[in-house]
């Protein structure tokens, strides 16, 4: 084993610190370190999208992150989507459209579209499609995945709109 | 006319009709949603890779370069030294004698099988053959390991090509064989050569149905740990019966002491209906240092040695008068098994035969078969397992039939229909199908979609380059593994069964599980199984808890693939829940002092006929059962029944697909722009589930057709071993699919449902293929064979030009 350094992970909002290889992929430190493990691993070569993240925000692949490059940055993984017992309206939408069969593609499909409607709260079609294309999966053909999404759109802009109207 | 002993041994079972269990619908038929899904959306699902165990080391590989070669010397005398690494172990080390298992040994007919080694001996046969094993304390440190160890090999002759491999004077994939022929195989049924005297015409086409992957997202993974003389193995696998059963042979463990898991299993598709080397490896390991072993396999080596399916080369001719009547098929099967056969290779191949004659009423079908060995990977069950290929066959050939007869190929499938059978319809080959409504399966997919509209359409586009073509696919298959005196070792030859188990458990509370000898890996038996077992206890699904998957739970019972899951698991679980029903009868009306037969289920309440308030829940009953106080004289207390369930014949689902795509003639890149599917499964018990099965059916298909290709170059090195070069569709390329079905009901199981894990992808391929060949006609393309790569498509619009730019 090579050399260790200290690193220092916020990942959904909790502190970690720990010693780890400058080889350590991000995936690995989340999964074996941390033992968060929804996070999973499909491929060797940042295809699939399996281990998909949110990196300050921004969908990753955590395949493709060293641990060390994630030192200081907020982290969140598919454990830190549902919010006090409430799920998120994509993981809602994924159970209500049975957009998953085996769930293995799932956190990174959940993660992407959470990237995409930050970006474009309303997609099309066509949008969520291209969106999630660094994102495989062999069991749904994608067709409730891309349904799933849509609707989460629907939903999230229906509560974005009532608390519009609460606070106004 | 049959040929070949096995072939004689396909027994003609008619469809038996069994006794309908009575008992309301009310949670069959619902698309309820997921009881699999919130630990799965959070992030909370147990893969192999997600269990750790304490002392746990880790296993990595040293696989071959070379496609065939002598292993002259393997050096690990550096791994060994390297800190953290506690053993490599190679072929020498193993004390395991018996080859990896292959369990088909039909009646009459030599299978020439090579013993399969988990680690090679003296020779290697296929890249990506394992050469040494090496244990050390983490994953990135074995993986150090593995690159220190030197192995020196000395190149043999490589033979990839399957017609080669035939060839008088090829290499030798297994020398000691003294050919790479495996064996012939035939089935047939009517006189052939009288249909095709009859035919006005005969078309014959090479069909090449190429090698492809099952390309589960989740790739294998093994977690083994000996302790206290049991075993117990964690696996990414569909069949951890048969694993047990595999692993107690090959390590001297009596069965008693080894327990399988398959926890959250990450999609199968066939690939993982298997006995792996890194299975029994990493336990042979973990007995050998008393430490837990996991394996977890890169994506790489999921391309190189996790079996791959098809590759079929097929030659094949129809017969058929100038009205469309079909007179005679005739299939050449040339199967490329790769360099060993796995647990059922050989199998594979004949299940085209057993649905060669499609929907067609046609009085005379032939298959013949020859199985060959190549250096390459074993090929295996891959969603469909021959029945994919015998519908591309089948399909592509009609459309080229019609187009040679001057005929709309729809019409040329009406006028050869199978009428519509309800219960048995006995095909020339031997094969009798349970139901079928072909003919209302295509009524309705036109409904959706009319082939005038796309013409018109395709008139419309052809202006600004775009060639728009429409494809069709009618088909049926054969599942629901499967009735055992067919498949059995007297009959077709499988040393097995088709049984399935169920346990019906219910607890002093009242709560129920359901303990089911098949194992789900995507498919939602927890819940459509529960929605089964709720209807007959009159209880609410979320009640029920399905157990699957741990060979330390429930009975004895034989996993899932061959869309078997439900025709008969499903039928075992209602069968064992039907008994339980039958208890809690006895056990009210003893209680209400009424008669058995006058107890019904009512609104949740076993009661009495005419008098709904007199009644007992489920609970209560249970409470009954248990504090045995008062029951019936002569009656054991508890109330737990089991089911095993043997099928009287296998289930027939079928269908009618439309596949519309679009070419575009500058570059040859075909885009599937619409896809229109009937499917009849019978009744549905979850709709829901139904439709996911046939979206990812589909995709399989479109994905094979246009562009996922297991390729070997000529050297035998795998090109095709990344998600870069392995092409699997993305949601980008694909359109929602439009889907519908009718039911008609099968007579072979109480439920009445067939299968429907595979149709999708064996209605598939063909109507993508009929689709563009239909698109490009007017640039003079007939023909044209998967994968439809923009250059292969290209290449054909220019080759159809004479070498003229389109």
């Amino acid at each position: 084993m090579s050399k260790t350094v200290p690193v220092h992970l916020r990942v959904n909002g909790v502190e970690h610190q720990l010693d780890a290889e400058p080889r350590l992929l991000l995936v690995h430190a989340l999964r074996d370190h941390l033992g968060l493990t929804g996070t999973h691993v499909g491929c060797d070569t940042s295809n699939c999208g399996a281990c998909t993240v949110h990196f300050n925000g921004q969908p990753v692949k955590s395949c493709t992150v060293l641990a060390v490059q994630a030192d200081g940055v907020e982290v969140t993984t598919i454990e830190g989507m549902a919010k006090d017992g409430e799920l998120h309206p994509l993981q809602e939408a994924f159970w209500n459209d049975h957009g998953l069969q085996c769930g293995y593609c799932t956190p990174g499909m959940i993660m992407a579209a959470a990237g995409l409607l930050e970006r474009n709260p309303n997609p099309s079609e066509h949008e969520v499609r291209h969106a999630l294309e660094g994102n495989l999966c062999r069991c749904t053909g994608y067709h409730n995945i891309v349904k799933a999404v849509l609707d989460a759109a629907k939903t999230k802009g229906a509560t974005v709109s009532a608390q519009r109207e609460v606070s106004a | 006319m049959t040929t070949g002993g096995a072939a004689e041994q396909f027994i003609r079972v008619a469809a038996e009709t069994t006794e309908a269990a009575p008992s309301p619908s009310i949670h069959v038929g619902q698309a309820m949603r997921r009881k699999e899904d919130p630990r799965l959306i959070t992030g909370k699902g147990s893969y192999v890779e997600d269990i750790n165990l304490t002392g746990q080391l880790w296993a990595a590989w040293v696989r071959s370069p070379e496609a065939h070669a002598r292993i002259v010397s393997i050096d690990a005398s550096a791994a060994r030294a390297r800190k953290g690494v506690h053993a490599v172990y190679t072929h020498e080390d193993l004390d395991i004698e018996a080859s990896l298992p292959m369990i088909w040994v039909p009646p009459e007919i030599e299978v020439k099988t090579p013993h399969h080694p988990v680690l090679a001996k003296d020779e290697v046969n296929h890249v990506g053959d394992p050469v040494a094993l090496v244990i050390g304390d983490d994953r990135y440190a074995v993986i150090d390991a593995v690159e220190d160890i030197v192995v020196e090999y000395d190149p043999l002759e490589v033979v990839v090509d399957p017609e080669k491999a035939l060839e008088e004077g090829s290499p030798l994939v297994h020398e000691q064989l003294g050919t790479n022929k495996v064996c012939e195989w035939s089935l047939g049924g009517g006189d052939l050569e009288a249909g095709f005297a009859e035919a006005d015409v005969v078309i014959e086409r090479r069909i090449v149905n190429h090698r492809m992957a099952g390309a589960a997202i989740e790739p294998r993974g093994v977690l083994a740990e000996f302790r206290a003389d049991r075993l117990t193995v964690w696996s990414s696998t569909q069949v951890p019966h048969f694993l047990r059963l595999f692993l107690s042979i090959l390590l001297g463990v009596t069965e008693d002491k080894v327990r399988v898991i398959a926890p959250e299993v990450g999609g199968g598709f066939g690939s993982k209906l298997q006995v792996y080397a890194e299975e029994i490896g990493c336990a042979w390991a973990s007995m050998k240092l008393g430490r837990p072993i996991k394996w977890i396999e890169t994506r790489t080596e999921g391309f190189m040695v996790t079996h791959h399916g098809r590759d079929q080369i097929d030659t094949i001719r129809v017969g058929a008068k100038r009205d469309g009547t079909l007179t005679a098929w005739h299939a050449k099967i040339i199967a490329d098994l790769g360099a060993y056969q796995m647990l059922l290779t050989p199998a594979i191949p004949p299940s085209s035969a057993f649905v060669m004659c499609g929907v067609y009423k046609t009085p005379a079908v032939q298959t013949d078969i020859v199985m060959v060995m190549t250096n390459k990977f074993g090929t295996d069950a891959i969603r469909g397992a021959g029945r994919p290929e015998a519908t591309h066959m089948i399909e592509v050939t009609m459309d080229q039939v019609a187009h040679e007869l001057g005929m709309d190929p729809l019409e040329l499938r009406r006028k050869n229909f199978i009428p519509p059978f309800s219960n048995g319809h006995e095909t020339p080959i031997g094969v009798t199908y349970d139901s079928g409504n072909y003919g209302g399966a295509l009524d309705k997919l036109l409904e959706h979609i009319d082939p005038a509209d796309v013409r018109r359409e395709a008139e419309a586009l052809r202006k600004r380059g775009v060639y728009r073509g429409i494809g069709f696919s009618t088909y049926t298959e054969i599942c629901g593994n499967a009735p055992s005196r067919v498949i059995g070792p007297k009959g077709f030859g499988l040393q097995g069964g088709g049984w399935e188990s169920a346990t019906v458990r219910v607890h002093a509370s009242g709560a129920v599980t359901l303990y089911t000898g098949t194992s789900p890996h995507g498919q939602g038996h927890e819940t459509g199984f529960a929605q089964i077992v709720a209807d007959r206890l009159g209880i609410d699904p979320a009640q029920v808890d399905v157990i699957h998957g741990d060979t330390a739970t429930g009975p004895f019972g034989l996993d899932t693939y061959g869309s078997r899951s439900l025709s008969v698991g499903g039928e075992a679980a209602a069968r064992a829940a039907t008994k339980v029903a039958g208890k809690a009868r006895q056990i009210v009306a003893h209680q209400l002092e009424a008669a058995p037969e006058d107890i019904e289920l009512h609104e949740g309440r076993f009661s009495v006929r005419g008098s709904p308030d007199k009644g007992m829940t489920l609970p209560e009953v249970a409470g009954a059962a248990y504090v045995p106080d008062n029951l019936p004289e002569g009656m054991e207390p508890g109330l737990d029944e089991q089911s095993f369930y043997d099928p009287e014949n296998f289930v027939f689902p079928f269908g009618a697909h439309a596949c519309v795509v679009d070419v575009d003639a500058e570059t040859g890149k075909v885009s599937v722009v619409r896809w229109v599917a009937v499917d009849d499964c019978g009744p549905a018990i979850n709709p829901m589930l139904i439709d996911g099965q046939v979206h990812g059916g589909i995709t399989h298909g479109i994905g094979q057709a246009l562009y996922e290709r297991i390729h070997y170059d000529e050297s035998g090195q795998l090109v095709t071993g990344t998600f870069v070069d392995y092409a699997l569709a993305t949601a980008a390329e694909l359109p929602s699919y439009e889907t519908d079905r009718t039911e008609t009901p099968s007579p072979v199981n109480s439920l009445r449902v067939k299968g429907v894990g595979e149709a999708g992808t064996i209605a598939a391929s063909p109507a993508v293929v009929n689709a563009v060949i239909d698109a490009l006609r007017p640039l003079g393309v007939d023909y044209i064979n998967m994968p439809l790569t923009p250059m292969r498509v290209w290449e054909a619009i220019h080759e159809a030009n004479g070498g003229v730019r389109a």
